[in-house]
């Protein structure tokens, strides 16, 4: 164990899994260059060959990618930010999601797609997407959205050693916190394995990515006023957790779903509607989205910030669902 | 050479155009009369295309192609069967009832898939190739794409990846003259899409696309030098297709102008077929293999008429490797 950052996560990840199997390689523009610190060192260890700087040509690197899986190769793709998967929508969604399936399971597509959610910081609308919702709605694509460091490396590695295309959506407004990592090589997250953040019992808030954070932060705040709330991270979105997530409102009976990206149809719009088709009978008031509303997001921060979900706004949320339940009278 | 034993690599051209069109034309027939769903694109006047290109391959060698993909997987050795059964839907079917007509892809013969996105195994075949390269096997990727897509970005990234980074793949455009009811010239600036190589740096080779020995010959030196760690090549066969952009459709959608018969009249199978017999082949020996090839289609439709549909948990396989759960409330009604 040592106390490290999420981007150090990552690049641990990458590290231990690429010196574990040979078949694993990084493409992507500049990772030799190392921008964000995840591909330190990793041309002196594994070459050119296996760490490889990519033509600015999203579709034509991702879709290769999609190729090299199939004849064997576990690809990682560092595609940066996330707003630039859109020039390989098409690859993503017709070859990589559906390749394995249209061809009746003849091909096999293990590769990882990174991409980071670059928003909060004045990058303007076109930089600061947070797409992932875009994905779930696309069948064939595993999602992971770790929210701390821990969860980085052991998703990620699960990641690359599955057989299945994954994205993988790294927040930034948790790259630099630290946390506990272990340094054992099968540090490994299932996917599709939620974690239960913080008990409680008052009220579940379920986090998307860094708005798992933020719910900490409100539920530190609520319990200040005697309201106690469960912090659920679902940590993969595809396959989405549901069980723990409905575990957890049918106990509180109210529940709340942060989620920084833009609300229509978004992961958080998935998961409250999977509340109220399977827990309706245990909810205690209405199910809320706390999320970035569908307006895009400007550059000057007085105005950009306040889009994005808040502990203020969830603290607002929870005393709503439960002063709204108190003000029925007995 | 005048040897017509079943092994001579020249009977083996004739052998797999002669299935294509003939595969084909049953299909084209069961499906007027309703027999295999969906849309139905045919390679008929196209076979020396393939076959040509993709008898210059070694079965190891991947591959990827398009929608109109009955001639590609047949040009590179398929078997009928599943292909007949795949365009009925059936379990037994080579994508097991989840392809249909536009997805005939056998990957057992190196086909990496047919996909019906325009343009889109561009950068597929580039990553094939620099998988193989990476594993240090010498094998290589080919691209079929139409002249249509070639007005695609994807075909220009997977393009221009294979160049850069000088992986083992051939680009195979095959300039069929229109992109649906589009003619060519109203689709793709310049004369020629072949003449594009020059802005890679890669060679550019046109060739007659009704030729299977030049097709043939053109994509076997693109392979030598791919095997040989040169890069690329971009090769464009100037071809013609004879039905309409998909069959049976109530409507044409192609525009045919006066040179529609001239190339009818070139014909890549017959012209094959009288080299053949110049060169001393008996007819009654390329008459047995049609007439080899007509029990074979009747075989693969036997077969697909005989075998059963997916159960209706196959709908919810091979999305990921682990099958997916049908849910309740649909299964109540499937
Ligand atoms: C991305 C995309 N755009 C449009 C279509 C619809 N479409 C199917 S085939 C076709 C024409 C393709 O022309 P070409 O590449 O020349 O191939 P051909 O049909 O002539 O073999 C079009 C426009 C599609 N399938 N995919
Ligand atoms: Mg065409």
């Amino acid at each position: 164990m040592a106390r490290v950052t999420y981007l150090e996560a990552i690049h641990q990840a990458q590290k231990e899994e690429m010196a574990r199997d040979k078949s694993v390689f990084i493409m992507g523009e500049d990772v030799r260059c190392n921008v964000f610190g995840t591909t330190t060192g990793f041309v002196d260890q594994f070459g050119e060959e296996r760490v490889r700087d990519t033509p600015i040509s999203e579709n034509g690197f991702i879709g290769a990618a999609g190729g090299a899986a199939m004849v064997g190769m576990r690809p990682i793709v560092d595609a940066t930010i996330s707003s630039f998967l859109f020039p390989a929508m098409d690859q993503i969604c017709s070859i990589i999601a559906k390749s394995r399936y249209i061809y009746g399971g003849q091909a096999r597509l293990p590769l990882v797609i990174r991409s980071c959610l670059f928003y909060g910081n004045s990058n303007a609308a076109q930089h600061s997407d947070r797409p992932y919702s875009m994905f779930m709605n696309m069948p064939g694509l595993k999602i992971i959205a770790p929210s701390n460091a821990s969860d980085m490396k052991g998703l990620l590695k699960a990641a690359i050693r599955s057989d299945d295309p994954v994205l993988s959506f790294e927040d930034s407004t948790c790259w630099m916190a630290k946390g506990e990592v272990s340094d054992d090589v099968d540090h490994v997250i299932p996917l599709g394995k939620g974690d239960i953040k913080r008990e409680g019992s008052d009220l579940t808030i379920i986090g998307v990515a860094g708005g798992v954070n933020v719910a900490l932060n409100a539920a530190k705040k609520l319990a200040e006023e005697g309201i106690s709330a469960e912090v659920i991270d679902p940590r993969t979105l595809v396959p989405l957790d549901r069980e723990l997530i409905l575990q957890s409102v049918r106990k509180t009976g109210r529940a709340i779903c942060v989620d920084p990206a833009h609300m229509t149809c978004s992961a958080a719009s998935e998961i409250a509607a999977t509340i109220v088709e399977h827990a309706f009978d245990a909810l205690r008031g209405p199910v809320v989205r706390v999320t970035t509303p569908d307006t895009h997001l400007p550059f000057s921060p007085h105005i950009e910030k306040p889009l994005y979900p808040s502990v203020e706004r969830i603290v607002d949320a929870a005393r709503r669902i439960i002063g709204a339940e108190r003000a029925v009278p007995a | 050479m005048t040897t017509t034993g079943e092994n001579d690599p020249r009977l083996e051209k004739y052998r797999r155009m002669q299935r294509i069109r003939q595969f084909e034309a049953k299909a084209e027939a069961i499906h007027a009369a309703g027999e295999i769903p969906g849309a139905l694109h045919t390679y008929a006047g196209m076979e020396a295309s393939g076959v040509g290109a993709c008898i210059a391959l070694r079965d190891d060698d991947y591959m990827v192609g398009t929608h109109r993909s009955h001639g590609h997987p047949i040009a590179k050795g398929a078997k009928l069967r599943p292909l007949m059964a795949e365009l009925l839907g059936k379990v037994t079917g080579i994508c097991k009832g989840k392809g249909g007509s536009m997805h005939l892809s056998d990957f057992s013969m190196g086909s990496l898939g047919e996909t019906s996105i325009v343009g889109s195994g561009g950068p597929v075949a580039a990553g094939a190739a620099l998988g193989a390269k990476l594993q240090g096997l010498d094998r290589v990727a080919l691209c079929f794409f139409g002249d249509g897509a070639s007005s695609e970005g994807a075909i220009h990234e997977g393009m221009n990846l294979a160049a850069v980074w000088s992986l083992p793949a051939i680009f195979v455009c095959e300039n069929n003259r229109f992109g649906m009811s589009t003619p060519t010239d109203k689709a793709v600036a310049g004369a020629n899409v072949a003449d594009r190589a020059h802005g890679y740096g890669i060679p550019g080779v046109i060739v007659d696309g009704q030729d299977v020995d030049a097709v043939e010959a053109a994509v076997r030196e693109a392979v030598d030098r791919a095997r040989a760690g040169k890069g690329p090549t971009l090769i464009e066969t100037k071809t013609y297709r004879y039905g309409d952009h998909a069959v049976n459709m109530g409507r044409e959608l192609t525009p045919r102008g006066p040179e529609h018969d001239d190339w009818v009249a070139r014909d890549p199978i017959t012209i094959y077929r009288k080299r053949l017999v110049e060169a001393g082949v008996a007819d009654a020996d390329l008459d047995a293999i049609d007439s080899a090839i007509a029990d074979e289609v009747a075989d693969a439709l036997q077969f697909a008429r005989d075998s059963d549909y997916p159960v209706f948990a196959e709908a919810f396989d091979h999305v990921f490797v682990d099958r997916l759960p049908i849910p309740a409330d649909v299964s109540a009604h499937a």
